[in-house]
């Protein structure tokens, strides 16, 4: 077993540091790799964000086309997943965490959410494509768009809020239960004021990865040349990554330039989402000492 | 007082009931998703069989058409590997050096620093694939097509690379302080400490990592969709382009589809076997994490 006991002292120091050289090698591959796609989409993309862009609708020009009906679509489509998702993801998690008994019940349950977290989203396309486009009958809409993506990013707030519930000594319950508060006073007024910080942090990255999704949107139907503005949760949609998808699966290089554009606002979106979210997880670890 | 300690309880049942059902949701998604795809896919299943989908040829929506799967599943095979040769060793190394070498302030900054990696949409790292890396790669290997599963792979592995080192850095940090102090104590360096002992260690929670990287890697799409090009190819060789079984699904839906066609009712079966090689791998996965995070 011990054959490092052969070696000297010399050479086991020195494969030491070269595991550790290895290791910030590839850190710092994935580092730049990250750097690299940040770069070139900015240096191709940016020249390319102006007011117009920003305000026009999809073109057969490269040069005429605009982002209006993509952001706009994104943001209801958005709203719609955050209704769905937040109230019902934090639920979910409030009751696998500080009500469920332990049984088979509540562990079937369990292992259907980690299930949903790592089922493909293009599955979750699929299930939106049979079940709420042709049998509820919703159509290529908002809503089911919204549906669809509050479906997927569930797992991330139920996941968010149960660790930050975990995260809350018991004798907080304790107290509230001493003076005759009852389970749900207990929750309301004390356990989910606590866990504010953390549920957020999750909601924030909920919200940053539905708005980055694609393929679940491309399967339900969303379109890529719309010439009007969504006015209710029922009329057909885009979104920027559907709209920078199909730049991007253009041949000619003026559509590259667009897409590249679109992914530079994506990027600026979901980044600066991720980055608040970290700020505020850094700053409730750092203020809560139980 | 009586009364409204009454009221109390019958409004406290019925958030609990609430709470319970938000809950059930995750399980009637679940059943959602397995029976939708199942009834979607049971009329092709009735009029062509299982036979053909043994064949090598995919071609369901031709006047002749057939309907082997193996061209998909080698492209998503072979994409799916080369995802993992990055992803793997890489991931498994950052976690290492996260746990075990990085100093409590380095690790502050880089965990975030590499999450950020994760937050990257897909579709952007598609870009990234077919307009930086493709190109990129075409300097070293100038026979390489504009659609490759090569590139698609790597930046697939770049892709979940986080993944796995935040899973596997879990695993190991959750080993006890003990197995490492014992192991210093005896005079080995951080390398045959991480190695000998924290690897073995959380070895259960290492394997679920590169379980579910497995099942994200299977599951990709849009990186696939965008740079490996859209053609069904049986062939394992890397340079060429392919088409994945999540590909295949995008490009069908993109395209005018009726309901229950033959080519509407071929998507839910490549979503059915998608779904269920994942349930596998999402559920092997998760039992082995459980297994690490109770062992001690």
């Amino acid at each position: 077993m011990s054959f490092e006991s052969t070696l000297t002292v010399r050479v086991r120091r020195w494969r030491d540091r070269a595991f550790l050289a290895l290791s910030l090698l590839c850190l710092a591959l994935s580092l730049v790799a990250l750097a690299a796609l940040v770069g070139d989409l900015a240096s191709n993309g940016l020249p390319r964000i102006d007011r117009a862009f920003l305000t026009s609708f999809p073109s057969r020009f490269a040069s005429e086309a605009g982002l209006l009906a993509a952001w706009v679509g994104s943001l209801f489509v958005i709203l719609v997943t955050a209704a769905l998702a937040i109230p019902i993801g934090i639920a979910a998690g409030v009751y696998l965490e500080e009500d469920a008994p332990k049984n088979l019940w509540t562990n079937s349950l369990e292992v259907a959410m980690a299930n949903l977290a790592g089922v493909p989203s293009i599955v979750f396309g699929l299930m939106a494509l049979g079940l709420f486009v042709y049998r509820f009958g919703l159509g290529q809409s908002v809503l089911t768009a919204g549906l669809t993506l509050g479906l997927l990013v569930l797992p991330i707030v139920v996941v968010a809020t149960r660790e930050s519930l975990r995260a809350i000594p018991g004798y907080i319950r304790e107290a509230s239960f001493a003076v005759g508060g009852s389970k749900w006073q207990t929750i309301r007024h004390h356990v989910l004021p606590y866990s504010t910080g953390g549920i957020l942090t999750g909601v924030i990255v909920a919200v940053s990865r539905a708005l980055g999704e694609t393929a679940p949107l491309v399967t339900v139907g969303a379109l890529t040349f719309i010439t009007f503005l969504p006015t209710s949760v029922m009329d057909p949609f885009t979104v920027l990554p559907i709209q920078m998808f199909n730049w991007v699966s253009r041949p000619q290089e003026d559509f590259h330039a667009n897409a590249a554009a679109a992914g530079v606002l994506l990027l600026l979106l979901t980044l600066s989402l991720n980055g608040v979210a970290l700020c505020l997880r850094y700053r409730s670890r750092k203020r809560v000492h139980w | 007082m009586r009364f409204r300690r009454r009221q109390g309880l019958r409004l406290e049942g019925l958030i609990e009931a609430g709470l319970a059902l938000a809950a059930f949701l995750a399980v009637a998604v679940t059943l959602g998703i397995a029976g939708t795809l199942l009834w979607e896919a049971l009329p092709f299943f009735r009029e062509i069989g299982v036979a053909p989908l043994f064949g090598t040829e995919w071609a369901p929506l031709f006047a002749a058409p057939r309907y082997g799967l193996l061209p998909l599943l080698s492209g998503t095979l072979v994409i799916t590997a080369i995802a993992l040769l990055v992803s793997v060793p890489v991931g498994t190394i950052l976690a290492i050096y996260l746990s075990e070498y990085a100093p409590s302030r380095a690790r502050e900054i880089l965990k975030p620093a590499l999450e950020l990696l994760s937050a990257v949409p897909t579709v952007v790292y598609g870009y990234f694939a077919l307009l930086f890396v493709t190109p990129l790669l075409r300097r070293f290997l100038p026979d390489l097509g504009a659609f490759n599963m090569l590139s698609a792979g790597l930046v697939m592995g770049l892709m979940i690379v986080p993944y796995v080192s935040s899973l596997a850095e879990d695993a190991m940090r959750s080993v006890p302080m003990a197995l490492r102090e014992a192991s210093y104590a005896m005079g080995a360096t951080r390398l045959e400490t991480s190695v000998r002992v924290v690897v073995p260690a959380a070895f259960s929670g290492l394997v679920s990592a590169y379980v579910l990287a497995v099942s994200r890697a299977v599951g990709e799409t849009m990186v696939v969709a965008i740079a490996a090009g859209m053609q069904p190819n049986l062939s394992l060789d890397p340079r060429d382009p392919a088409q994945t079984v999540t590909s295949y699904i995008v490009q069908v839906t993109l395209g005018d589809l009726p309901h229950g066609s033959i080519g509407y009712q071929t998507i839910f079966v490549a979503g059915l076997s998608l779904f269920f090689v994942t349930l596998a791998f999402n559920i092997g996965g998760h039992f082995l994490r459980r297994r690490y995070r109770e062992a001690y």
